[in-house]
């Protein structure tokens, strides 16, 4: 079995602060395998962010984190790679979308020009020209009409949805073989986020790009991911497949995440108990919904 | 460079600034040719035309010793403008670069540097530069240097403020993440956004260093005669006052016009590049 893309065991993140130590992954497993589209579903604060700017290498840089545990990536630890090394990864074989598409794209160059210095991270040499055929092509993929007009364009003169696609094309154009969507369209309106999430599933479907989703819309991981890992307070409380998960939660924290879901049918807001006994109780993950091979 | 000209005309004012900026940058150049005395600029004595009030051919009249005053305010409008811009060449290139390594990096970095900045900011400039004016030579090139040292500082101060603001910005965390170096990130995705901000800035303060370099030359400590200078020329007529009125006035409507002008043309640019302060 080849290794997957990516693989994190027992990761604990804690920050240094003048009041001591404050611990916000108590522990976290979970492998997206290849061409596995993966979410990771929690409220705000549980910590699905950081464990995703774990991934790409971002939080280590800081000072006062202090992070134990495994991380291997395509059979790597990363860890044990080289700052240098690491460096290598990012933007070639990792690559991250943002909540904010258009706040993503630095307002004073053309379109154009941010792709191609993206596109020179994998290739250094690669001329002006020839980045923008690239880049036309790859626009034209995340479907986007008149490529050359988009890439002359400013970030301000494009719609949030345009820019969203402009991102996905960007992520996706030095071939990474994992993706990590940080609660993407979070900043867009319901309808053009649905249209861009079903265009970037068969983009990466198509890339066979390995994606680690984290949205905080269970409605969004249902169309979008193969299996799910439900957050909670730092910890892996629940993983399943998504059919399964939607049909059959089994953990009173996801219970409780699925009945939190306002209905369009109306019928109010709906009452759930902030945090239940039940939820803290067994933070100890209930069985069998942990992760396979993890330390729960 | 449509909307540029529908602003300059929609505000009569900035229309206004363009013009008294192009009316002194001009003079300063083309000096050689406008003057009618050139040769006034320099230790000139005419003891038979001296202290003459406004009349042709001397239009602003003739200084203590015979200098045709118009051919004297070209010239040291040439010697402010050096002054101004080489000030801001030097002050500006500093302070921006301290500004953006302290906002970008913050921690002790910060810390270090804008307390640095603080110790500057917390002496008064003219005391600065009057002391430093007063170890040092009173040449040009120490004026130039005086003045420098104390306006740094405000350029750190607005881009260390501005970098703190674009640093939060998605496009500096996605800069970090597809791996851009750090140089990249503070030079050419951060600086490029407090451009705008900055060229106000400069255009406002070249008519401010242009008065404070006026002021340390009429103290005595800036520009040496003969050469010529409006805050000299002032201090020098000032003692004949109100007899000899033009010696003051028009060195003195000199610098009024160029820090008018260039607040002006700051105002304008604000507003061509949506700046707000």
């Amino acid at each position: 079995m080849t290794a997957p893309t990516l693989l994190i065991r027992d990761l604990h993140l804690g920050f240094k602060t003048y009041g001591g130590l404050v611990e916000v992954l108590h522990g976290i497993s979970l492998h997206i395998g290849q061409g596995e589209r993966v979410a990771l579903v929690g409220e705000s604060g549980s910590g699905k962010s950081v464990t995703a700017r774990l991934v790409i290498g971002l939080l280590q840089m800081m000072r006062g984190a202090r992070v134990s545990g495994l991380l291997q990536f395509e059979g790597r630890n990363l860890e044990k790679l080289s700052a240098a090394e690491r460096h290598a990864l990012r933007g070639t074989r990792m690559s991250m979308i943002f909540q904010d598409p258009t706040s993503s794209l630095n307002p004073i160059y053309t379109v154009g020009a941010q792709f191609q210095e993206v596109l020179r991270r994998a290739a250094p040499a690669i001329d002006r020209a020839a980045a923008m055929e690239k880049a036309a092509r790859l626009l034209d993929e995340v479907l986007i009409p008149d490529p050359a007009r988009v890439l002359a364009s400013y970030p301000f003169q494009l719609s949030g949805g345009m820019n969203q696609r402009v991102m996905i094309a960007m992520a996706l154009a030095n071939e990474p073989s994992l993706l990590i969507a940080d609660e993407p369209g979070t900043a867009l309106d319901v309808t053009v986020q649905a249209q861009t999430l079903r265009l970037m599933r068969d983009v990466v479907e198509r890339h066979g790009t390995s994606v680690l989703f984290i949205s905080h819309n269970l409605g969004v991981v249902r169309e979008f991911a193969d299996r799910v890992y439900v957050i909670y307070k730092g910890r892996i409380v629940e993983q399943a497949r998504t059919a399964d998960l939607f049909e059959n939660p089994r953990h009173p924290y996801t219970q409780a995440l699925m009945r939190a879901i306002p209905r369009v049918t109306g019928g109010g807001l709906p009452e759930i108990e902030e945090e239940s006994e039940r939820f803290l109780e067994p933070l100890v993950v209930h069985e069998g919904c942990g992760e396979p091979g993890g330390m729960a | 460079m449509r909307r540029t000209l529908a602003i300059l005309a929609g505000n009569p004012l900035s229309a206004l600034g363009v013009l008294l900026i192009a009316l002194v940058v001009l003079s300063a150049i083309f000096a050689d040719f406008i003057a009618p005395f050139p040769e006034h600029r320099g230790a000139v004595v005419d003891f038979v035309n001296f202290n003459k009030p406004p009349e042709w051919p001397y239009i602003f009249g003739t200084d203590l010793v015979g200098r045709d005053l118009f051919s004297r305010i070209l010239y040291a409008y040439r010697i402010s403008l050096i002054l101004g811009v080489v000030v801001l060449a030097v002050a500006v290139p500093i302070g921006v670069t301290v500004g953006l390594v302290a906002g970008y990096f913050g921690g002790w970095t910060e810390a270090i540097l804008m307390r640095i900045t603080d110790v500057f900011l917390s002496i008064p400039p003219l005391v600065l530069a009057m002391s430093m004016m007063g170890l040092l030579e009173p040449t040009l090139t120490n004026g130039m240097l005086a003045v420098t040292a104390m306006w740094w500082p405000w350029y750190t101060r607005l881009v260390y403020n501005l970098t703190r603001a674009e640093k939060e910005e998605g496009y500096v965390l996605a800069a970090e993440v597809i791996g851009a170096s750090k140089a990249h990130i503070i030079f050419r995705e951060i600086l490029p956004n407090c451009v705008p901000s900055i060229l106000t800035k400069m255009t406002l303060d070249l008519g401010f260093v242009i008065l404070i370099a006026s002021s340390l030359s009429f103290l005595g400590l800036g520009v040496q005669p003969p050469t010529p200078d409006l805050g000299s020329m002032v201090a020098e007529g000032a003692k004949y006052l109100p007899d000899s009125w033009w010696l003051t006035v028009f060195p003195g409507l000199a610098i009024l016009v160029a820090v008018f002008g260039f607040n002006l043309l700051g105002d304008a640019l604000r507003e061509i590049f949506g700046v707000d302060q």
